[in-house]
């Protein structure tokens, strides 16, 4: 696909979209990965037995692309809600940095790839999980349940669970209650995350006309929805303990830092702000939310580490 | 083809310059792609 752009002369002449190499990298959204491969490493470090680091880190690089190859189909299927969305609209597609078939083509690329990679060096269970959280991202969360219903992230969530699921059957070659178990944690742990930062962009996501529980439901629904979530995410960041799955540090982790994501989500469900530039409680429960996030799964690896040293 | 004057302007010198980063990002990938098939081979042949 080209297009024609003025020239410095004034006249018009045909030009084809030539995208940098750093747009490639901002379509497969770095800053996600990093939250994608972190919990994918922990759930690598956290299985029983052992992986050869080559092939540990090529499971790690496989989650990682595939996980960047669903963030550029995400970015081909939303180009056009990004581009009416103050903090979506500078990304490479919107913006006219790249050809859409290009970002197709890359998506698709990168996503059968990971697969592959996934499959021949690592084992074929953890390649199935990893195609399964492309799909699942791409086609259940961003084609058939973020444009129509409200609670899109709370089943959307599970694509962002898949990770530690893959680093385990990465090494252990199957899939057993504590990778479960994190990824319930992950799972309910998306809907306070998103619907914090939903609050205080909604007038964003209004104007995409992107259905967001606070968009559709309101302010005091979504916060009493948070709340609720927090509930089960903390049943779910208890279950490895109370299942004897994890040892002391995951355990007093587990207490301390759940015990502050409820203080925080509480305060946001007292809180009847509705000027989306004064939400602080929301603002810190989401901020918060990412940090927990490391937090438990540096302690659920840590556990795991020290359990591997004393066998 | 969609005509579209609404796009900026990129003039044949910066579309060189990307196509030489692309280009020299390309062979940084492919190489690190070989030095890690080449770990896997490895590993998978001495059964580690």
């Amino acid at each position: 696909m080209n297009s024609i752009a003025a020239s410095p002369t004034g006249q018009t002449a045909p030009q084809a979209v030539y995208a940098h190499w750093r747009d490639f990298v901002a379509l497969t959204k770095p800053r996600v990965l990093t939250l994608v491969v972190f919990t994918g490493l922990a759930g690598l470090l956290a299985a029983p037995g052992h992986i050869h680091p080559v092939l540990g880190f090529t499971a790690i690089l496989s989650i990682a692309l595939g996980a960047g190859a669903a963030g550029a189909l995400n970015q081909w299927v939303e180009a056009d809600t990004d581009a009416l969305m103050k903090r979506t609209a500078n990304r490479p597609l919107p913006a006219g940095r790249m050809d859409r078939q290009v970002a197709l083509h890359f998506g698709v690329g990168l996503s059968v790839f990971s697969v592959l990679l996934m499959g021949l060096a690592v084992n074929w269970l953890a390649a199935a999980v990893l195609a399964i959280s492309i799909l699942f991202y791409v086609l259940v969360y961003t084609v058939w349940l973020k444009p129509r219903t409200a609670q899109n992230i709370v089943i959307g969530g599970a694509a962002g669970a898949f990770p530690p699921m893959i680093g385990w059957a990465a090494v252990t070659g199957d899939v057993s209650a504590l990778p479960v178990a994190l990824f319930c944690l992950v799972f309910f742990w998306t809907p306070p995350h998103f619907w914090a930062l939903a609050l205080y962009v909604r007038p964003d996501y209004a104007r995409a006309g992107i259905p967001m529980l606070p968009v559709v439901a309101g302010e005091r629904e979504t916060r009493r929805q948070i709340w609720g979530y927090t509930a089960i995410m903390a049943v779910a960041a208890f279950a490895p303990i109370l299942l004897r799955l994890t040892g002391p540090i995951y355990g007093t982790t587990a207490l301390v830092a759940t015990g502050i994501f409820a203080v925080l989500a509480f305060r946001v469900f007292g809180s009847r702000e509705t000027d989306p530039s004064r939400m602080k409680a929301e603002r810190h429960l989401f901020r918060y939310s990412i940090l927990y996030l490391f937090v438990m799964f540096g302690a659920i690896a840590l556990d795991g580490l020290i359990q591997a040293r004393a066998i | 083809m969609d005509v579209r004057d609404d796009k900026p302007a990129v003039d044949q010198d910066e579309i060189r310059k990307r196509q030489r980063s692309r280009a020299t990002v390309t062979g940084l990938v492919l190489g690190a792609l070989v030095v890690l098939f080449y770990a896997i081979a490895i590993v998978k042949m001495t059964g580690a």
